[in-house]
């Protein structure tokens, strides 16, 4: 009975039982949507490899990209994970707006210091003359980091709605399959980031 | 970095010259007034036909109703309709404008009347609506009404996402409207190639509206894919297995899923584009490291899907028709359904045949050669297994069925066509020649505007509840056949003549009988077009006559012909129980059709939103803005678009229940219409003894 | 109904510790994937090559770790279209990433070579 799933990634379970049913088309179609916009950082990447070469007598990888704030991105979007599962897991076991509230909030700090780093990066880069009007590999830079920073901050926005939404209505249904697909969608995030931090700056300062 | 023309915060680009009689007032040369006076007829067109809309609405007061019954109805079946509307609108454009371009041609000798610029704005925007806002809303809509039928649903999965996909659509097509009355449109063809598309080359705003309409459009067309999608995944009836789906929903479901996967590598290379000519970024500009070779990369990932995405559906379409029409069931169901699938998977591996001669190595060319030549084999699947349907079956010659028969003949010519195309040494020849345009329109006419065509006199009478009338409908049909191979059979021998695609004028005598041909093809398709109108309006005039109301007016198979014409809100009284492929036909056969519930239940529906429409009204002011830099329009647009959406997740009362009492008082009403209503064979199927009830084509020969 | 805790069944509190483990070892097993490669880059002890080739090995393998531990993804309990939706995406992306790369390469290799990395 436990084992009964309705969607990929976290179930709910029987304990709450309309969420439940609710999940499982809102979730599937989530579902279907990510994948939709994997294929948009899929091709991003693929440019991004194209571009590669395209530095056009400009500043490349290993004059813009600062290892150490890499490392710290990385290790901020990693711990939002992990709390964002431990949220996940408030909210289907404990059912505890508390706990939940708390992870939540962790989560929210941690998406928005890595925010931080990021644009303090971009700046950085610009700052070293490697803004994305410079060449074509630094234009395919600024398509596919930024837009992953896009993706962060419109999922923090949603995080925020729904707390607010936690508060007002309680842990409804709607709140419920809200935060089930902003879990997927954070974890997507995250495993956006691994392509990110492998293939774009440790590749880049190999 | 904004291109250097100067614009102002306030007016953006926007000035005097953007009307598009401006330049023939400065200049009043002969050729200038001969464009200027086409560019403000058709600018004319447009205004007065939004002013009189607006004047017949509120003269007829039916502001309310259209506000409530229709923009915020999150009903399929209504958003359907919204689809088809908009798809006719924008057909009209397209093809007033290929009739102007064929007769640039045939009168091209040396010179023609139009200019240079003017041509190319046809062109491009002849392929961008007929593409973007005519295939994809009549596809999308026809999709939208029928196939939450067939599965027995109530609605798709997400009611309102629907409607805002449609509100995107519609925003994007009013871009192109506007284009043609403030501004001038991209010259850069519908596939928006760089450099040329590029600032540097094309400063003025004519590639931005190319970009934020067909932005717009793929957003919608994405979320739609999805929606279809989860619909066919999650909301099928009860013992409606997937291998029990009529043909027309796995085509439904297969064109969906290239939707999804597809619409993607466009957003992409338009927004890349877009970065290009807005922030100076150099993805595909000529200096700094650009490559344009991305761009027809990216372009065709998704450019050719989006051919199996027009031309699936109406595969599904003709799969109904012939079975239909022809009294049997679909011969070679599997094997149907396996084609599609595996049409819709190879079209992924094939997309470079589009840039043949770009340069890569012949192998790669070979391969692409290769996978794209596997394609025939599913194709000629189907059509032997269209064939079959027909063989010893009670064919009746309906205005569907003759969009049919003709799609059958033509697209056999146009896929042999393409498999010469296929080759990429017969390619190098005849690349960029009118052998290609020749080529692809014979795919897209027979096999995407026929099969919407019979589609949509088909479903007509479900959704309105009164057949079209049958005598201008097959002479359309045959309008459209004849008038496309005259038209388009001329261009083949231009092509081969080596006459280059998107010429303004020509010095070659040897081409001038051709382009007549063509030309006189145009006039008839032009004629096709007027009999539509004309039978739409007949038809209105006769409802009374033709009315349906039982709803299975062709001896229907699948479970829309189950339910009254027009059919209620919620499509079934009681979920159908499915047991069999085509369940109405075998219920009929059993006498079974048309039965009592045991009980009735209350039910749920979503309430109207009025999100959509504000959305289209967002993206259409974000796109205006952006296009004239007015971005003191674009920042309140998307933030409005914004808080609309975070307001409405603050919504908990989205549905609106039905009582259990008023769903029985209208099925028993209904199913006293029934009872009332004689059957009729089909020797009567095109007459005022049709009410909507048949004899199934089994039981006839008893009768 | 967003009360204090209630109380969980044995059946359910096994569950959630089984669920709070996987959410542990998933944190565990990514910092390893991430430590590993970025020590590698920060240290430099390997050749540029082997250097790139385990970093996109571990990025792979991360990304199933993810997969697995926070996103609850296997190949074993899923309905079957859920899967097929998961795969034929992948296989998706591996046409288009792959055929991508393979054609602009190639195109540098005849026409640009200055594109080259």
């Amino acid at each position: 009975m436990s084992l009964q799933r309705r969607h990929p990634g976290l179930n709910l379970g029987a304990a709450h039982q309309e969420a439940d049913d609710a999940s499982e088309v809102l979730v599937f179609g989530f579902w279907v949507f990510m994948m939709s916009d994997l294929i948009v950082f899929g091709l991003l990447f693929a440019t991004y490899a194209t571009m590669l070469g395209a530095t056009a007598g400009g500043p490349g990888p290993r004059d813009l990209f600062d290892l150490r704030s890499a490392f710290v991105e990385t290790m901020l979007l990693l711990a939002s994970s992990f709390t964002f599962g431990m949220a996940s897991l408030a909210l289907k076991y404990r059912r505890d707006r508390g706990r939940l509230l708390f992870w939540l909030g962790l989560t929210l700090a941690l998406g928005a210091g890595f925010l931080g780093f990021e644009v303090h990066d971009f700046l950085a880069m610009i700052a070293k003359g490697g803004a994305p009007s410079r060449s074509g590999y630094l234009s395919a830079f600024f398509a596919l980091v930024p837009l992953h920073g896009l993706h962060v901050t419109a999922a923090s926005l949603w995080l925020v709605v729904l707390t607010v939404q936690s508060l007002v209505f309680g842990l409804d249904t709607r709140v419920k399959t809200g935060l089930l697909r902003l879990g997927i969608l954070w974890h997507f995030l995250d495993l956006i980031w691994i392509g990110i931090f492998s293939f774009v700056y440790l590749a880049g300062l190999a | 970095m904004s291109g250097g023309a100067t614009w102002d915060p306030l007016l953006g680009r926007l000035g005097l010259d953007a009307l598009p009689f401006w330049s023939m007032i400065e200049h009043p040369t002969r050729p200038e007034i001969v464009n200027g006076s086409i560019a403000t007829a058709a600018a004319s067109v447009v205004v007065l036909g939004a002013l009189a809309v607006v004047v017949l609405v509120t003269r007829k007061g039916w502001w309310r109703a259209l506000w409530s019954d229709w923009l915020t109805s999150v009903d399929h079946k209504k958003i359907g309709i919204m689809y088809v509307v908009l798809a006719f609108v924008m057909l009209a454009r397209g093809v007033v404008e290929a009739v102007l371009m064929r007769a640039q041609q045939a009168f091209g000798l040396g010179g023609g009347f139009l200019s240079p610029e003017h041509f190319g704005q046809l062109f491009s925007t002849h392929g961008t609506i007929m593409i973007f806002f005519v295939a994809m809303p009549f596809l999308s809509g026809l999709i939208n009404f029928v196939m939450p039928l067939q599965i027995g649903a109530r609605d798709v999965s997400f009611p309102v996402l629907n409607s805002i996909s449609l509100g995107l659509t519609a925003a994007g097509a009013g871009l192109v409207m506007v284009s043609l009355v403030v501004g001038r449109f991209s010259t850069g063809g519908w596939s928006g190639y760089p450099p040329f598309t590029e600032l540097a080359y094309s400063p003025g705003v004519g590639p931005d509206y190319w970009i934020w309409s067909v932005t717009l459009s793929s957003l919608g067309s994405t979320l739609t894919g999805v929606n279809f999608a989860v619909t066919i995944y999650k909301q099928r009836a009860p013992g409606m297995h997937l291998f029990r789906m009529p043909l027309f929903c796995w085509t439904a479901l297969c064109t969906s899923i290239l939707m999804i996967f597809a619409m993607p590598p466009l957003t992409v290379a338009t927004l890349l584009l877009a970065l290009d000519r807005y922030a100076g970024f150099h993805f595909f500009t000529t200096t700094l490291g650009g490559d344009m070779m991305n761009y027809a990369n990216l372009f065709w990932l998704f450019g050719h899907p989006e051919v199996y995405i027009l031309i699936l559906p109406a595969f599904g379409v003709f799969s109904e028709v012939f079975s239909t029409f022809s009294g049997k069931r679909l011969y070679g169901y599997s094997s149907l359904v396996a084609a599609t699938m595996v049409i819709a998977v190879l079209s992924f591996t094939v997309w470079l045949h589009h840039f043949f001669t770009m340069g890569q190595d012949a192998d790669i060319n070979a391969a692409f050669g290769i996978a794209t030549m596997t394609i025939g084999i599913p194709t000629g699947v189907k059509v032997y297994d269209w064939l079959l349907t027909l063989f010893r079956g009670r064919v009746r010659l309906t205005t569907p069925m003759i969009y049919a028969l003709g799609f059958t003949v033509l697209f056999v010519v146009g896929g042999l066509s393409g498999i010469l195309l296929a080759n990429p040494t017969i390619d190098f020849q005849v690349h960029n020649t009118l052998f290609l345009v020749a080529h692809f329109h014979n795919m897209l006419v027979p096999g995407l505007l026929f099969g919407m065509l019979a589609g949509y006199s088909f479903w007509f009478p479900k959704a309105f509840g009164f057949r079209l009338d049958e005598r201008w409908g097959r002479i359309s049909a045959l309008a459209w056949i004849v008038g496309f191979m005259l038209a388009f059979f001329p261009l083949y021998a231009l092509g081969l003549l080596g006459m280059p695609r998107r010429m303004v004028a020509f010095f070659q005598p040897a081409y001038l009988p051709w382009t007549i041909a063509a030309g006189l093809g145009g006039l008839v398709i032009l004629f096709a077009l007027f009999s539509l109108v004309v039978q739409l309006r007949v038809s209105v005039g006769a409802r009374e006559a033709n009315r349906v109301p039982v709803g299975d007016p062709w001896d229907g198979r699948s479970l829309e012909w189950a339910t009254a014409a027009p059919p209620p809100e919620y499509n079934f009284p009681v979920l159908p129980e499915v047991g069999s492929r085509d369940p109405f036909m075998t219920a009929k056969e059993a006498g079974a059709a048309y039965q009592e519930p045991e009980a009735y239940e209350d039910i749920e529906m979503p309430a109207n939103s009025a999100l959509g429409a504000l959305l289209c009204l967002c993206g259409g002011a974000a796109g205006f803005g952006l296009v004239w830099y007015l971005f003191w329009l674009v920042v309140p647009a998307l933030a409005v678009a914004l808080g609309a959406l975070i307001a409405r997740s603050f919504l908990r009362r989205t549905t609106r229940t039905i009582a259990a009492g008023e769903v029985r008082r209208t099925h028993r009403h209904w199913l006293a219409e029934v009872s009332r209503t004689a059957a009729v064979t089909r020797a009567g199927e095109c007459d005022v003894r049709n009410r909507g009830r048949a004899v199934p084509a089994a039981l006839e020969a008893a009768e | 109904m967003s009360g204090g805790r209630q109380e969980l069944t044995p059946e359910a509190a096994r569950e959630r510790v089984q669920e709070l483990r996987a959410c542990v070892w998933g944190l565990g097993l990514a910092l390893l994937l991430t430590l590993v490669p970025f020590a590698l880059v920060a240290l430099g002890g390997l050749p540029r090559q082997p250097t790139l080739w385990t970093i996109g090995l571990l990025a792979l393998v991360q990304i199933v770790v993810h997969f697995r531990f926070f996103l609850h993804i296997d190949l074993s309990r899923q309905k079957r279209e859920d899967l097929q939706l998961i795969l034929f995406s992948l296989l998706i992306l591996l046409i288009m990433v792959g055929g991508t790369l393979w054609i602009i390469f190639d195109l540098y290799v005849r026409m640009m070579p200055a594109m080259l990395p």
